[in-house]
């Protein structure tokens, strides 16, 4: 019970000045905001406007990306983005890439490589398409968008697991 | 270093003796056996001796090893820290340059390097690892820097993070946060709320001045224990949020394949690990005396003991730690070892304050279905000493 008052009178002081919060840094504008803002989440929010074809898709690709990720998709000197049968067992996004909103928003934030943020929209809804098309994951003719992009179901959804590992033993 | 390239210390005390007009009273016949000679004056910047010569081990330039075999104590230079980043080292401004903190919040503000400056600093020592190590390796012909360089520790200063969502007032029902750097591919990773408010900091300082380029400069965000990944560099822009974002570093990259065929998500902490720093390839050594020497460190707390076994893994003895032993922080540990002249193999485990014990590589290639390496393999390394004092690293069983 001592214990608890000297607790309690120590305490007092820092809770009525509340040094917990400081008049430092600035308000963040809208503005501000919209310029970087460009992260998408798997339900489709931020993605933006626009669309894009698998044909549009196949054009900017062999244009911008075929050198790095070869002309298939696969077999270029960076990672293989398609899935072949030769290929099995490799990560892809067609074996291994649990949302395909990740696809539109690495393209965009990352891609190409040596020139990130050179894509419009556009092309990247338009090289997503034709990336999961490659994959087989959409139809030749489907126009994505902000509406159905996020629809797409991805086979390697299930095999995801969250960390079961707490410390201890036995080794997982 | 080979002798021809061994620098003439005497020589070059005498023509610093010339520079400064002394020398050219002297004849060369009137030095004296024990005469000595003022060396170089006070400097702005020191540099290392220059018979010392030691070095990070660069790949791809997406990659540097820091060279834990030639360093002592617990630090690591600040310019000999590992490196790992995704599209090359941004040049910022630190006056141009601004942290976003919005989405779930009540108030979105940014914050400038001043900014940050202004608030009550933290100062702690904790190791970053990347959860890549140990998956490069040369082989037998391996140093404790390829296989293990992929971690450093630093005294990094900033803010806590929790203090700077507590300006912006983080809203009930946020749970994650999106962090992303102001690289050219704008790196980004989910964090949960959790461990933003627990120990996360947003630190602009590494061992005692401003952090390096390719650290993070102006600011990075540190996760004290976490994979290396999630300590964002250069951040730029703090998203609070409800759900994680499922960016490509956390689905197709940094996830760890189960016996069951399934991949572990978001397995953010760094298990125990520990590795000799001598002796080790390239190192030879003769009969006699010997201090095994080594690091330890776990992201889930403290070490609590480092075993080593001097045959292969059949007996094992504790090593000394030396104090103080801090959380999520390399440890270093001795042993004094007289080498016998027989051909043996060295090994270390570590132990850390959850009963957690360091597993061979076999135990760990069981649990993750393969009989490779990947992401979060911190494996027994056993260094093999021949009999003729050569070594070898070798993999354990
Ligand atoms: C100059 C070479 C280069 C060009 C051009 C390039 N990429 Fe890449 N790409 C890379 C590298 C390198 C990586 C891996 C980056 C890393 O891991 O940090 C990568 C990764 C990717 C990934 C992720 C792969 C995975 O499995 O995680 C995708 C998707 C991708 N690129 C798409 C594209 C698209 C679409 C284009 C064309 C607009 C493109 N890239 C152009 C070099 C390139």
């Amino acid at each position: 019970m001592r214990l608890f008052t000297c607790l309690l009178v120590l305490a007092m002081p820092i809770l009525a000045e509340d040094t917990s919060r400081y008049d430092l840094g600035h308000e963040a504008t809208s503005e501000d905001i919209a310029n970087i803002d460009i992260d998408v989440m798997p339900d489709g929010r931020g993605l933006p406007p626009g669309e894009g074809t698998v044909t549009n898709g196949e054009a900017v690709y062999q244009q911008q990306c075929a050198a790095c990720h070869g002309v298939s998709g696969e077999g270029g000197p960076n990672d293989a983005l398609v899935s072949t049968p030769a290929n099995a067992g490799k990560k892809t996004i067609g074996s291994h890439w649990p949302y395909a909103t990740t696809v539109f928003d690495y393209i965009r934030r990352s891609m190409p490589y040596d020139r990130p943020g050179s894509l419009s929209d556009n092309d990247v809804y338009a090289l997503t398409s034709y990336l999961l098309y490659r994959n087989q994951l959409i139809a030749r003719d489907v126009t994505l968008d902000a509406d159905s992009l996020h629809r797409i179901e991805m086979p390697a959804r299930a095999l995801f697991v969250p960390d079961d590992r707490k410390g201890g033993m036995p080794i997982k | 270093m080979t002798d021809s390239k061994k620098p003439d210390l005497k020589r070059r005390n005498l023509m610093v003796g010339a520079a400064i007009g002394t020398g050219a009273l002297l004849s060369m016949n009137s030095v004296q056996a024990n005469e000595r000679r003022p060396g170089p004056g006070s400097s702005a910047v020191g540099t290392r001796a220059d018979t010392e010569s030691v070095e990070r081990l660069p790949f791809g330039g997406v990659v540097s090893f820091t060279p834990l075999h030639e360093l002592h104590g617990t630090i690591t230079p600040s310019d000999l820290h590992f490196e790992r980043h995704h599209g090359g080292i941004p040049r910022l401004d630190p006056t141009q340059h601004e942290l976003v903190i919005h989405g779930m919040v009540a108030q979105p503000l940014k914050f400038t390097l001043g900014d940050l400056k202004r608030f009550p600093s933290v100062t702690r020592t904790c190791f970053i690892e990347c959860s890549g190590n140990y998956v490069t390796r040369f082989g037998n012909q391996s140093t404790p820097q390829i296989t293990c360089g992929l971690t450093s520790q630093s005294e990094w200063t900033g803010v806590p993070l929790a203090t700077l969502l507590h300006q912006a007032g983080v809203k009930d029902k946020a749970t994650w946060l999106l962090a992303e750097g102001g690289d050219a591919p704008l790196l980004s990773r989910s964090i949960p709320m959790a461990k933003a408010l627990d120990d996360a900091l947003v630190v602009y300082a590494q061992n005692g001045e401003a952090i390096r380029p390719e650290q993070g400069y102006p600011f990075r965000l540190l996760l004290p224990g976490w994979e290396g990944n999630t300590s964002v560099k250069w951040l730029r822009r703090i998203a609070v949020s409800d759900a994680p974002f499922m960016t490509r570093e956390e689905t197709s990259k940094y996830t760890d394949k189960l016996a069951d065929g399934n991949y572990r998500q978001f397995s953010f902490t760094m298990d125990a690990r520990s590795i000799i720093t001598y002796p080790t390839y390239p190192a030879t050594i003769e009969p006699g005396m010997h201090e095994i020497r080594g690091l330890a460190w776990s992201g889930r707390g403290r070490i609590i003991a480092v075993e080593v076994s001097t045959n292969g893994g059949q007996s094992w003895q504790k090593a000394t730690l030396q104090g103080p032993v801090l959380d999520k922080a390399h440890t270093r540990f001795n042993l004094p070892w007289r080498w016998n002249g027989k051909a043996t193999e060295i090994q270390s485990r570590a132990i850390d304050e959850t009963g957690y014990v360091q597993p061979t590589l076999k135990q760990l290639q069981a649990v993750r279905a393969t009989t490779s390496t990947n992401y979060h393999f911190n494996p027994i390394v056993g260094w093999h000493i021949k009999a003729d004092g050569s070594i070898e690293m070798t993999e354990t069983g």
